[in-house]
């Protein structure tokens, strides 16, 4: 059995033998800065922007709902089923398909829609990156398939970055099948190093911090 | 060094144009890199180094832990994995799973280790079409060549190689613009992402407390591929376990940092299992498949496992002045530059390509910028030890050991040296230059193969010892 072959190669090529327990492993290092609120977003937007994607600060909900409404215009939008997009008004809009379960219904409307908008659970300020974790309320594919991501986010979701996201989910699987990070617009540099955007993904991103 | 890889070595030396394209994408990889590890911006990247280097060596040295580990996290929530002791297991899974789902189409996002076993060609023979999506990768995919360069798989392609080829095999029209060349790419694959039922993934590191496969790319060709087709397939070497989830915040920072100058890749799946109650989207089948391929075999290698520590990030290849002049095909498999240099004898044997561990001028630069300090200068030295002990065993290089042997000799017998260095001298024809410049002697047998790619200055007109006499008198008088 390959299995036991490749278990029992390793733990004789290590000396080990089956059941012995691991040696103390060095402890994890996790390094949280202290600091407050707007130098975080401060930080999340620049970051956002360095990669070149767009940012704004929404003063309250209706101030991200006009936004997002005049970004899209009247072109077609799917948005997750995220309270907090609720709250905002945003699956209210005319064009803004929302509150779908159905995979393939999802897929089909991913693929034509101009917009994939979602909230996120958390966003790192040092890397200017949005956090998702898939569940009912949000899918993995709006955030991948159309063209224009917009995430938008609740301020207290904004933390200092990797370090602080992995503290506070120390096990990322306990809580959903899938953690997604993602740090700008798709890219490559595939080609004679040419920086190009949108390749699979999203080749625009906004992200709005309310 | 046998035929190919001599004769690929001199067309790349020979070629203007691809020396330049090698030598300036892996200069702007270097210095991306730099802009992002420089201590002003990342200071404690010292620091994290040697995390990474700890945390894989532990997860290393207990490896079978961590595997079955791992291997009951997968279970538990809902995936399988299944071991492979090489690739024609692999490729046999893959397509019993084709031919139980009636699947034709694979996607695959990119990943060495499929490289390793040319999994493409095997899954082709068998009416399989698998599709690479990492742009980069579906270029060397449409050539049908290996990848350039770990990370940059098409390194060595030119917008106008791009133009011809899309034209060529994909019956569009000449387009020889880059931007426009990867809109077509992006039309093509997603019609290719949607009609998959299988997506084929690396994986970039394998959580053993979570269960969980890691994906990192910047395109999102790897949440394509373990997104929309049903079923999720990760082939993975045995050496990519870690212990905890948390430990990416070392590795994720210093993966991305070093392979392509970002404090962190576009995109990071961390993917635990098939799609859960309630989830709206992802496959409903997860897939780890844990490939052995030699890796145990140094494994039971206590000095040289470390290279099992190794993240594929490419920057070893990136500074090196040996691949950066060489380029990335006229290694002998899938892993050039130095990270190559030290698994491939290791994969594959000494006797594999013997010269390749002396195909280094050992300079360290790919052990400063290594990002789990793996000591590949010195395990080029081991390997070499181990080629010439072979290589003595099988009564080869005779002639080379009895010429250092005469030498030694020679050495401890000042008298006789400075005889032998006097006649040298006069022989040669003492003074300035080279020792290549004096055809006559040097022109056959053993010595001209030995000085085809190295030279000696020549011997001086009057030895060091002759000097320090004349001093010693000048001095007395």
């Amino acid at each position: 059995m390959p299995r036991e072959y490749v278990l029992h190669r390793t733990r004789t090529a290590l000396g080990r033998s089956i059941g012995q327990p691991p040696d103390p492993a060095p402890p994890a290092r996790l390094r949280i800065p202290e600091t407050d609120l707007e130098a975080r977003v401060a930080s999340l937007f620049a970051n956002v922007r360095n990669l070149a994607g767009k940012t704004h600060r929404a003063s309250s909900p209706a101030d991200a709902r006009a936004y997002v409404a005049a970004l899209i215009g009247e072109r077609s939008a799917v948005a997750s089923n995220a309270p907090f997009l609720r709250e905002c008004g945003i699956t209210d809009l005319p064009s803004v398909r929302s509150g779908i379960t159905s995979q393939e219904e999802l897929r089909a409307l991913c693929a034509d829609a101009e917009f994939g908008i979602t909230s996120a659970d958390y966003a790192l300020a040092d890397t200017g990156t949005l956090v998702l974790f898939s569940s009912q309320q949000e899918a993995r594919m709006i955030s991948l398939l159309p063209p224009v991501h917009i995430a938008i986010v609740p301020s207290g979701k904004v933390l200092t970055g990797l370090d602080e996201l992995l503290a506070r989910e120390p096990l990322p699987a306990e809580r959903s099948s899938s953690m997604l990070l993602i740090t700008g617009p798709s890219r490559t540099a595939d080609i004679e190093q040419i920086l190009v955007r949108g390749v699979h993904g999203p080749g625009e991103i906004h992200v709005i911090v309310v | 060094m046998t035929g190919p890889q001599q004769e690929k070595i001199r067309q790349t030396l020979d070629d203007a144009n691809l020396q330049l394209a090698i030598y300036s994408a892996t200069g702007r990889l270097m210095s991306h890199r730099q802009a992002v590890v420089a201590p002003e911006v990342l200071p404690d990247y010292q620091e994290l180094r040697t995390q990474a280097h700890l945390v894989k060596q532990h997860a290393i040295e207990n490896l079978d832990h961590y595997l079955e580990q791992f291997e009951s996290q997968v279970v538990a929530r809902g995936g399988k994995v299944i071991y492979a002791r090489d690739g024609g297991e692999v490729v046999e899974f893959l397509l019993d799973l084709a031919k139980k789902m009636g699947a034709r189409l694979m996607v695959k996002s990119k990943s060495m280790t499929t490289e390793e076993i040319d999994l493409n060609e095997r899954l082709e023979r068998h009416g399989v079409e698998p599709v690479e999506t990492d742009l980069g990768e579906y270029i060397v995919q449409l050539a049908r060549e290996r990848p350039y360069h770990i990370v940059a798989p098409a390194l060595h392609k030119t917008r106008y190689d791009v133009a011809d080829l899309f034209s060529q095999k994909l019956g569009v029209e000449r387009e020889t613009e880059i931007e426009k060349q990867t809109k077509i790419a992006r039309s093509v694959l997603r019609q290719k992402f949607l009609a998959a039922d299988i997506g084929i993934s690396g994986a970039n590191f394998l959580v053993a407390d979570s269960g969980a496969v890691v994906v990192v790319t910047n395109e999102g060709n790897g949440r394509m591929t373990t997104t929309l087709p049903r079923v999720h397939v990760a082939v993975a070497g045995i050496e990519k376990v870690i212990p905890r989830a948390q430990d990416l915040a070392v590795f994720l920072k210093l993966l991305g940092r070093s392979a392509t100058g970002q404090p962190l890749t576009v995109y990071t799946s961390f993917l635990a299992g098939p799609r859960r109650e309630g989830e709206i989207d992802g496959p409903e089948e997860f897939y780890v498949v844990l490939l052995d391929n030699g890796r145990t075999r140094l494994l039971a290698d206590r000095e040289k496992r470390q290279s099992l520590y190794c993240i594929r990030c490419g920057a070893c290849l990136n500074h090196c002045p040996v691949y950066r002049k060489v380029g990335g095909h006229s290694y002998p498999w899938v892993y050039g530059g130095p990270i190559g240099a030290i698994i491939t004898p290791q994969y594959l044997g000494v006797t594999h390509d013997p010269w390749l561990p002396f195909a280094s001028s050992l300079c360290g630069a790919c052990e400063e910028v290594c990002p789990v300090k793996i000591e590949i200068p010195k395990l080029l030295l081991a390997l070499r030890s181990e080629v010439i002990k072979v290589k003595a065993r099988e009564g080869q290089s005779r002639l080379e050991r009895l010429g250092f042997r005469a030498w030694a000799w020679a050495m401890r017998r000042p008298r006789i040296y400075e005889m032998l260095g006097f006649m040298g001298s006069a022989l040669l024809g003492g003074g300035e230059g080279w020792i290549r410049r004096v055809p006559k002697l040097l022109n056959h047998g053993p010595l001209a193969a030995w000085l085809s790619q190295r030279d000696l200055p020549r011997l001086p007109a009057r030895s060091f010892r002759q000097l320090w006499r004349a001093r010693r008198k000048a001095g007395e008088n």
